[in-house]
């Protein structure tokens, strides 16, 4: 095992500023940072972008996105849920028009079915995967659908290790046997759903053994999966980014709606759909309106009466348009028309496919103010550095997690020199820039906040505390909701049932960076149980389980190319060239190799993907890669 | 239809505890009435997140027609029972209970321990200088935990936390059997060479501190560790979306130990090791 110096950060302590990308920073006091900030922002109205950030609280996202719509009058406004569960959302919204999970992790624990397609939770959400195992031992059945046999599918009945980017293949064979098994819950089909008889045209083609053929799985398996959730009671299906990381993530979530609307396994207790959520907050920032699209509340921008409702109540008038998402940003950045970004505790400068473009996009930025608790990557091409304080330790306020639930994140030590809140340093920017804004604490934020959204109304945090978090949408402050959605979907009066759940019509296209002979394997990507994204805040302890960045090849692969753990390889790709040292793994198979993105100072995992990115929610394909291993001449071995 | 599943409505049960009448729902524990009416039944081995695993026998209690005393913790309430729970066989039971307990393990860190030796009129030194102890170096073989084995009573607290009650890793085992049973990681392998994934639920349940962090642990030997000087304050946990509940133990505005409650309906107690020990990031201030 090699000894390894991990990068550790310390935290930012004071503003620094410079005149020139060239010169170094230099400390400054907050008047002089924030007056420059306010400068390079205030000259850039009109090519602005706000990266706003799902580690931080729903109230400081508010203000954020806020700031973007009401000082900078645009609605280029995004933040890390881009790079991950962004087409969850948009499937969700697409199908049920709500874009979070429909059930809640104690459905989980009674619920008879599990499938876990595209995530490895017993690693990534570690804590999540003691609700299947408690539904486990309660006597329900796990499938897992992955290429890699993990740690969650060591747990399953049966494991459907299909090739990288079938899942579309594999969800219409299963969505095809439940029509011809007579398995179709009809009644639901009937009732709730819309374009069913296009969709059976659709997945008719999928027999079982064309399936077998393009996802590698045995028809036999994939038949028994599609009866077991037929027929089970209540399923839960649950994905992670295994779907939505993809060139077609959109659409991989749209198919598996689609195995729900055709069972009817969502809208009841115990039966739903679940898609992880990466970040403490993603959900959250997507909730206030930290994305393009959406106003707080998830309100459509679109929405003339939700537009009104808001210019009312901030005064000012929205575009009546969508704005740039992060990946549009990026290639506007590009292209000169977005030449000023105010950065908010993201590392896109890291957690970007295909970083190297990243960086240099961030370069031809005319202006970049990064605020952060660290000196990361990004901060380090600022013009401006902010400290800001850690939003879960530092901070009041409230956050949302995967199934929905608002809880209260409470200040418990004092930041560190001069750093400053969040929203403290975003409205002290806004008088500067003329809006004056008064926020008493986080609470009156949160309730500016309820005053505009009804999902959210409910919720004060008085009852936040009483309930330890209550799930949205919570309209009335008196009463709580279901822990499930949609409901309405079994209504037997057409008015209650409301819009009916139109079946996704998804066409399978396998991953843009094809495998051939020059690039034979397949590279999919991940995350480890103790590190977490770029490493900047998980490098910080000492865990005994950490080794490192590795290329991770099965041991039929590494004795083919004739390379032994802990040996140096080179690994490239059609973007990029990096060396990493070998790992074996039995979880993988000839072909398929996997890495982290937990340490780029190591090894920049990200200058190997590809940013092939969904045309709908704009999110790269981390997952999908084709890569090259070459034996060094000489073998080093690391010490 | 209800909107959850609300199950077979549960009665209420009334039997007579101390020559009072209570009243608790079908189910409920001897030791549940007990907590409910105020009183301070001494506990080792239960826990609240675990099913009883009956092996400290400090909370035994009298029940009317029973020929022995029975643990609080597991017996449940019964229609016309009669408890009684500070008969003087009750207290004699946990009078010696405690006395064989704190002569052969270090109580020293056990909440109450010292309360209850005192109230019990307890006297571990009868046996002597030389009642059998492990009298063993705390295992210091990673960053994060310590093993201190000469505090372990074999409650089993630990096996249950990390098998099949939470964890399911089964990194933590009973070795031997008889007087030569002790609690081991994978037949005492050092921690880093097993299953071990470092989520700390093991340490969220031991009673006694024989499991602790290394904070506490290191704070402790320097003298430093300062529970009236410590802060808990509850918030949410800043990596996956999951949304754990963290309480930051927090000293000198430094995080010394993260638990989670355990009446949380995302965590029931427990972590996973970043929710556990990643904070060290927010505290590298220079």
């Amino acid at each position: 095992m090699r000894k390894r110096q991990p990068k550790t950060y310390a935290r930012l302590t004071h503003p620094l500023v410079r005149d020139s990308r060239d010169e170094p920073f230099r400390r400054a006091t907050w008047d002089e940072a924030l007056t420059r900030a306010a400068a390079g922002l205030g000259a850039a109205r009109g090519a602005f972008g706000m990266f706003s950030c799902a580690r931080a609280t729903n109230e400081m996202n508010y203000v954020a996105q806020k700031f973007a719509r009401v000082v900078m009058g645009t609605n280029n406004v995004d933040s890390c849920n881009r790079t991950c569960h962004a087409p969850s959302v948009a499937g969700l919204s697409a199908a049920f028009g709500s874009g979070g999970g429909t059930s809640s992790y104690e459905e989980v624990e009674h619920t008879d079915l599990i499938v876990m397609w595209g995530s490895n939770a017993r690693f990534a959400h570690p804590i999540f995967f003691q609700h299947v195992l408690r539904g486990i031992r309660n006597g329900a059945r796990m499938y897992a659908v992955d290429p890699r046999r993990t740690s969650t599918a060591e747990w399953a009945e049966s494991w459907l290790g299909l090739n990288v980017g079938t899942d579309i293949p594999m969800a219409h064979a299963i969505g095809r046997e439940i029509i011809h098994a007579g398995l179709a819950n009809r009644a639901f089909v009937e009732r709730a759903t819309s374009g069913f008889e296009e969709y059976r045209q659709l997945v008719e083609p999928w027999t079982l053994s064309l399936a077998e053929k393009v996802t590698g799985v045995p028809a036999a398996a994939i038949r028994e999966l599609a009866h077991a959730y037929a027929r089970a009671e209540r399923a839960q299906l649950c994905w992670t980014l295994g779907i939505t990381e993809h060139h077609n993530g959109t659409d991989n979530v749209r198919a598996l709606i689609n195995l729900s609307l055709l069972t009817g396994h969502v809208g009841r207790y115990g039966s739903g759909l679940q898609p992880l959520r990466g970040q403490n907050n993603v959900q959250g920032g997507g909730d206030m309106g930290a994305i393009p699209n959406r106003l707080p509340g998830f309100q459509d921008i679109l929405d003339p009466p939700t537009r009104l409702k808001f210019e009312t109540a901030w005064d000012t008038v929205i575009q009546p348009h969508y704005g740039l998402n992060l990946t549009e940003m990026f290639e506007a950045m590009e292209e000169r028309t977005l030449r000023a970004v105010y950065c908010i505790g993201e590392n896109p400068a890291q957690s970007e496919a295909d970083s190297e473009q990243a960086v240099r996009r961030l370069r031809a930025l005319d202006f970049l103010v990064v605020q952060d608790i660290f000196l990361t990557k990004t901060a380090q091409l600022a013009d401006v550095v902010l400290p800001a304080t850690a939003g879960w330790a530092e901070t009041d306020g409230t956050t949302t997690n995967s199934e929905r639930r608002v809880q209260r994140v409470r200040a418990a030590v004092t930041p560190p020199g001069e750093a400053r809140e969040d929203i403290d340093i975003i409205c002290d920017l806004a008088a500067r820039l003329g809006h004056d804004w008064k926020y008493a604490d986080a609470e009156a934020v949160w309730n500016e906040l309820r005053s505009v959204s009804r999902d959210h109304y409910g919720m004060t945090y008085e009852r936040l505390e009483e309930h330890q978090g209550i799930q949205w949408p919570c309209p009335d402050v008196a009463r709580l909701e279901p822990t499930y959605l949609h409901g309405r979907l079994w209504e037997s009066d057409p008015a209650d049932r409301g819009r009916l759940a139109p079946f996704g019509l998804v066409q399978h296209d396998p991953p843009v960076d094809l495998t051939d002979e020059e690039y034979p394997i397949r590279l999919t990507t991940g995350r480890r149980l103790d590190s977490y994204n770029t490493g900047v805040q998980s490098g910080g302890f000492a865990s005994p389980l950490r080794r490192g960045e590795y290329v991770e090849l099965c041991p039929e692969d590494a004795e083919r190319y004739g390379v032994v753990v802990g040996e140096e390889v080179r690994v490239s790709s059609r973007r990029g060239t990096v060396l990493a040292p070998v790992w074996i793994d039995t979880a993988l198979r000839p072909g398929l190799a996997f890495m982290t993105m937990h340490f780029p100072d190591e090894v920049d995992t990200n200058q190997l993907t590809i940013e092939a990115n969904c045309p709908i929610a704009g999110t790269a394909e981390f997952k999908a890669s084709a890569i090259r291993i070459e034996k060094l001449p000489a073998p080093i071995q690391v010490r | 239809m209800t909107v959850v599943p609300l199950g077979v409505p549960r009665r209420l049960i009334e039997f007579t505890l101390d020559g009072q009448e209570a009243r608790v729902p079908e189910g409920s524990t001897i030791l549940d009435a007990c907590r409910a009416a105020g009183k301070d039944v001494p506990t080792l081995c239960q826990g609240d997140t675990l099913t009883p695993k009956n092996a400290c026998r400090v909370c035994v209690v009298e029940v009317e027609g029973a020929r022995t005393l029975v643990p609080a913790c597991s017996r449940r309430a019964e229609a016309g029972m009669e408890v009684r729970t500070d008969t003087e066989r009750a207290r004699h039971s946990r009078k010696v209970v405690l006395e064989l307990l704190a002569s052969s393990v270090d109580l020293s860190t056990t909440p109450g321990a010292a309360e209850w030796i005192k109230e019990y009129e307890a006297k571990p030194d009868r046996f002597g200088p030389d009642a059998a102890r492990v009298n063993e170096e705390p295992k210091v073989d990673n960053d994060l935990y310590v093993r201190d084995y000469d505090k372990c009573i074999l409650c089993y607290k630990c096996v249950d936390a990390c098998g099949d009650q939470w964890q399911n890793t089964f990194a933590i085992s009973v070795a031997g059997r008889g007087f030569d049973a002790r609690i081991a990681v994978e037949h005492d392998a050092p921690l880093t060479d097993s299953a071990c994934v470092y989520c700390g639920n093991c340490i969220e349940v031991c009673p006694t501190g024989a499991l602790s962090f290394k904070s506490e642990f290191d704070m402790r030997a320097a003298g430093t560790w300062d529970e009236s000087a410590q802060t808990e304050t509850t918030t949410v946990c800043a990596y996956c979306g999951v949304g754990c509940n963290l309480t930051l133990h927090v000293q000198d505005n430094e995080i010394v130990k993260v638990t989670s409650p355990h009446d949380n309906p995302v965590t029931h107690g427990n972590l996973c090791i970043k929710g556990r020990f990643g904070y060290q990031h927010v505290q590298n201030r220079d």
